[in-house]
């Protein structure tokens, strides 16, 4: 019962906020949208009986990478308004048609494959025995362990990678005016 | 019998070694060398000819089996080359007038900048003939006569960068090639019904062909012997081939090269009786354009051509007797023939030396034997002997031709060749009057020619006189009688006057032609010039050979020529180039409409990705 | 449980629509990052739900990987995001299309 009231609080907020941030004017709105929706899936993530990933999800998400963006947005200083009038033709209707076609197709695809009726989820306390951090341990550091060390090795190939994409070259680069950008 | 190999191979060697380093040769080493080789060749044969001579006459044949040359499942032909009476008369006419003329050419194309590629193709041409006329087999001959036709292009056109001469090539080349598919077709009947090239064994089987199937051998052989030695109707390359060099002409259009139709035939005569027309055909062939180059003749004036008609002229007369089952006086006439008509082109080359710009109408010519009496006299001694006085060697071989028409009881074609021989005389008179008696009318200081040329001169002149040694009798001579086994005996006498009125008949009409053209052009009695100017149509028309190569012009050159510019302006051009460049350019416009795909723009590229997306999963969906 | 899986699986169809159809129409960089960014949490919740449907814990540790990825990824592409920015002047993703015809 619980969760029923839980998901139909958290669902509408994360749909809404979901357009939101594709409609946006300002980044700064946008990013901020983009953590309201984080957060309602991390409650969703509570509600499917994964505790560590709520947490992990607020605070990897919405608290490291929503921040970074935030700070690129800053640093930018892009916080003028963009504007909104599409200048490709037929952009928007094609890209309109595409999204009611993808929904149509999860929705077909959720039907053959769940059944759209209401069978409720499953028991998940037998999984979650000992708590919901230590059976995923479990998983993790014995089946998937070879994974987990190749993504170690991913997170500081990307770090080393940003810093260097990053960092002030020694001359100064000549930086091009919008105008002359567009080619 | 094992040299027989080096009289061919010789000259080979020398064009070989002219063609790769000839032009390192300095001065006239080229020539010499070139002529040595065939006067080589001469003396093998010579050496050659003394062994047969040391068998009795019923062996005088040896095949030298050189290499295998195809073997091709059942089909095997072999380069062998056949040492018999008949092979080496032409192997040596070939290689001792060949070496005179080569001796001739060394002073005559001195100042040639390709002299040494002259006489590697000069040596070339007489390897080819001598394979043609020792071949012992059809394939081995067609090989020579191929060879004798590519020489016979390159020399015509040997001075390329003149129009006129490149054309006459062409013109040469592509005429007798019409006869020679028709032999080759000839060569392939002859495999398809006897199995064998082998001379021996087709002229074996001869006998024993059927009616049809002999003539129509015949006949295509006989085809390929026209278009060699310019009959009609494939006559009309050997005018124009007058714009080669003079000794080619001396060499390939008189003595040898188109004197290969006579041999092929005299060599072929089993065929050739085992049909019941075709030698008929051949004697109605020469005799026609006998008497058609007679006539042409009459109207030349330009020295050369004239010669031309008038070795036309004489292969007619030769095909004549062959066609009348004379084939030792055919080949007789063949000899001699080589003897006095070299002799006058020589002649006339030396003639064209002499005068500026090497002048070649007769009309400015004139009283020309007293600066230069060694061409004169020698060219006399040639036209006598062509119009066939007594003694000289034309009067034997030509009265033997002419008689043995009537002696086979044909007096009709006697008549005929009566008419031809007048006519011979009667231009042959006109010719030498002209050139050299009368009044001069020539520009310039002519005189004899250097010491080379006058030797070969007087050389064959001599052999023109003595010539008739060897045909003293029409039954027994010297060379009727060597020939006996190749040839067959001489046939009897059928009907008619006997041999010694025939010749005197034969005497008279010479004597008439040249008195009639000695009336007209010398005796100061008769304005032939004014007669030239009212009979000038006539004489036009005797001039073009009436026409005939008009004739062909319009009736087979124009078309084809019309149809190759269809082919290649509108098939080619439009039809064939357009389509595939019709698809180059399709191509074109398709990138040029596909490469508008490539925006640039990330967001267009993202539209196609969740396009594609949606594709695949709705073609996932519509499956299961 | 009484909410039905299917429930929280159109949820997540529709969050990915939604961030697909961002992709596709705005034009600041930075938001079609964000948009990006919706489309993996929407399958981040798929895939938990499967994993809460099947009983075991595979999908979750999927998304734990799948959350380290797009962190990693979301470094390198601010990182290149904020050096396009020094070359041009701007982030606007129509600006760049030197690889036109």
């Amino acid at each position: 019962m619980a969760d029923t009231v839980v998901f139909w609080i958290a669902a509408p907020i994360s749909v809404a906020s979901a357009i939101a941030v594709v409609l946006a004017r300002r980044a700064v709105h946008a990013a901020l949208f983009l953590i309201a929706n984080l957060f309602t899936l991390a409650v969703l993530f509570l509600v499917l009986g994964s505790e560590f990933l709520f947490v992990v999800q607020i605070i990897v998400y919405a608290g490291a990478i929503m921040v970074l963006f935030l700070f690129v947005i800053m640093l930018l200083g892009v916080d003028q308004e963009v504007s909104l009038r599409e200048q490709l033709q037929g952009q928007r209707l094609v890209a309109a048609l595409l999204g009611l076609g993808l929904l149509a197709e999860v929705v077909v695809a959720v039907r053959l494959g769940v059944g759209l009726q209401r069978t409720p989820l499953p028991d998940f306390a037998a999984v979650n025995k000992g708590g919901n951090v230590q059976a995923l341990a479990h998983v993790l550091f014995n089946q998937y362990f070879l994974p987990f060390e190749v993504t170690s090795v991913l997170l500081i190939v990307a770090a080393i990678g940003a810093m260097l994409h990053g960092r002030r070259r020694m001359d100064e680069e000549e930086t091009i005016d919008r105008e002359q950008a567009v080619l | 019998m094992r040299l027989t190999f080096l009289i061919p191979f010789l000259p080979l060697a020398g064009a070989a070694f002219l063609l790769l380093a000839g032009r390192r040769l300095r001065g006239s080493a080229a020539g010499w060398l070139a002529a040595s080789l065939v006067g080589l060749g001469f003396v093998v044969s010579l050496v050659i000819l003394g062994r047969l001579l040391g068998q009795p006459a019923n062996h005088r044949l040896y095949v030298a089996h050189l290499f295998d040359w195809v073997q091709v499942g059942s089909f095997r032909v072999g380069v062998d080359l056949r040492d018999d009476p008949l092979a080496i008369v032409m192997a040596l006419t070939v290689t001792g007038v060949g070496a005179l003329i080569h001796v001739y050419a060394i002073a005559y194309m001195r100042d040639d900048p390709r002299f040494s590629r002259f006489f590697a193709y000069m040596n070339l041409f007489v390897f080819f003939m001598l394979m043609l006329v020792l071949a012992n087999n059809f394939l081995l001959l067609y090989l020579g006569w191929e060879g004798v036709g590519l020489c016979s292009y390159l020399l015509i056109g040997f001075w390329f960068d003149r129009p006129a001469a490149a054309n006459a090539a062409k013109k040469a080349f592509i005429t007798t090639r019409i006869g020679d598919s028709a032999f080759l077709i000839g060569i392939v009947f002859i495999w398809l019904r006897v199995g064998s090239l082998d001379f021996g064994r087709v002229f074996g089987a001869a006998h024993g062909l059927p009616n049809g199937t002999a003539t129509v051998i015949a006949l295509l052989l006989f085809a390929g012997a026209i278009g060699k030695s310019a009959q009609i109707p494939l006559h009309v390359w050997l005018p124009d081939a007058m714009e080669g060099p003079t000794p080619v002409s001396a060499l390939i259009h008189a003595a040898t090269m188109v004197t290969a139709g006579v041999y092929l035939v005299v060599r072929a005569h089993p065929i050739f009786e085992a049909s019941s027309s075709a030698l008929t055909v051949v004697a109605v062939v020469g005799i026609v354009t006998a008497i058609y180059a007679g006539l042409s003749a009459i109207g030349q004036d330009d020295i050369k051509r004239m010669l031309a008609y008038s070795t036309m002229s004489q292969l007619g007369f030769m095909f004549f007797g062959a066609g009348m089952r004379a084939y030792g006086a055919a080949i007789f006439l063949l000899v001699t023939h080589a003897f006095f008509k070299a002799c006058l082109f020589l002649g006339a080359g030396s003639v064209m030396h002499g005068l500026p710009d090497d002048e070649t109408d007769l009309m400015k010519m004139g009283g020309l034997a007293r600066p230069m009496p060694v061409t004169a006299l020698t060219w006399a001694v040639s036209a006598a002997a062509m119009a066939g006085i007594p003694p000289l060697s034309g009067f034997f071989s030509k009265d033997q031709v002419i008689s043995s028409a009537s002696l086979a009881g044909r007096p009709g074609f006697w008549v005929a060749a009566l008419a031809g021989a007048f006519l011979t005389a009667v231009y042959m008179g006109r010719g030498t009057f002209l050139a050299f008696f009368g009044r001069p009318r020539y520009d310039g200081h002519p005189h004899d020619p250097p010491a080379p040329m006058r030797i070969v001169l007087l050389a064959l002149g001599a052999l023109a006189v003595i010539g008739g040694i060897l045909g003293l009798s029409a039954s027994n001579g010297l060379l009727v009688r060597f020939l006996r086994r190749v040839i067959g005996a001489v046939g009897e006498r059928v009907a008619g006057p006997s041999e010694a009125v025939l010749t005197l008949i034969s005497v008279v009409v010479a004597l008439l032609g040249v008195g009639l053209a000695a009336f007209v052009y010398v005796s100061g009695r008769f304005d032939w010039q004014a007669l030239r100017a009212r009979f000038a149509r006539a004489r036009q028309t005797l001039s073009h050979g009436f026409y005939v190569n008009d004739v062909y012009g319009g009736a087979i050159v124009a078309p084809a020529k019309a149809g190759s510019a269809f082919l290649a302006y509108v098939v080619d051009d439009r039809l064939i180039d357009g389509s595939v460049n019709g698809i180059g350019g399709a191509f074109r416009q398709l990138a040029r409409a596909g490469r508008l795909a490539q925006s640039g723009l990330v967001r267009r590229y993202a539209l196609a990705f969740a396009a594609g997306a949606v594709g695949i999963l709705i073609f996932v969906a519509v499956r299961s | 449980m009484r909410t039905p899986i299917s429930f929280f699986l159109l949820l997540s169809g529709m969050l990915f629509t939604v961030g697909t159809v961002g992709v596709l129409i705005r034009k600041n960089a930075l938001i079609i990052f964000m948009s990006i960014e919706l489309q993996l949490n929407a399958v981040n919740l798929a895939l938990v739900t499967f994993s809460r449907q099947n009983g075991n814990l595979t999908g979750q540790v999927l998304t734990f990987f799948s959350m380290v990825v797009a962190a990693a990824e979301v470094v390198v592409g601010l990182a290149i995001i904020v050096s396009l920015y020094r070359k041009r002047r701007s982030i606007d993703v129509d600006d760049a299309r030197m690889l036109r015809w």
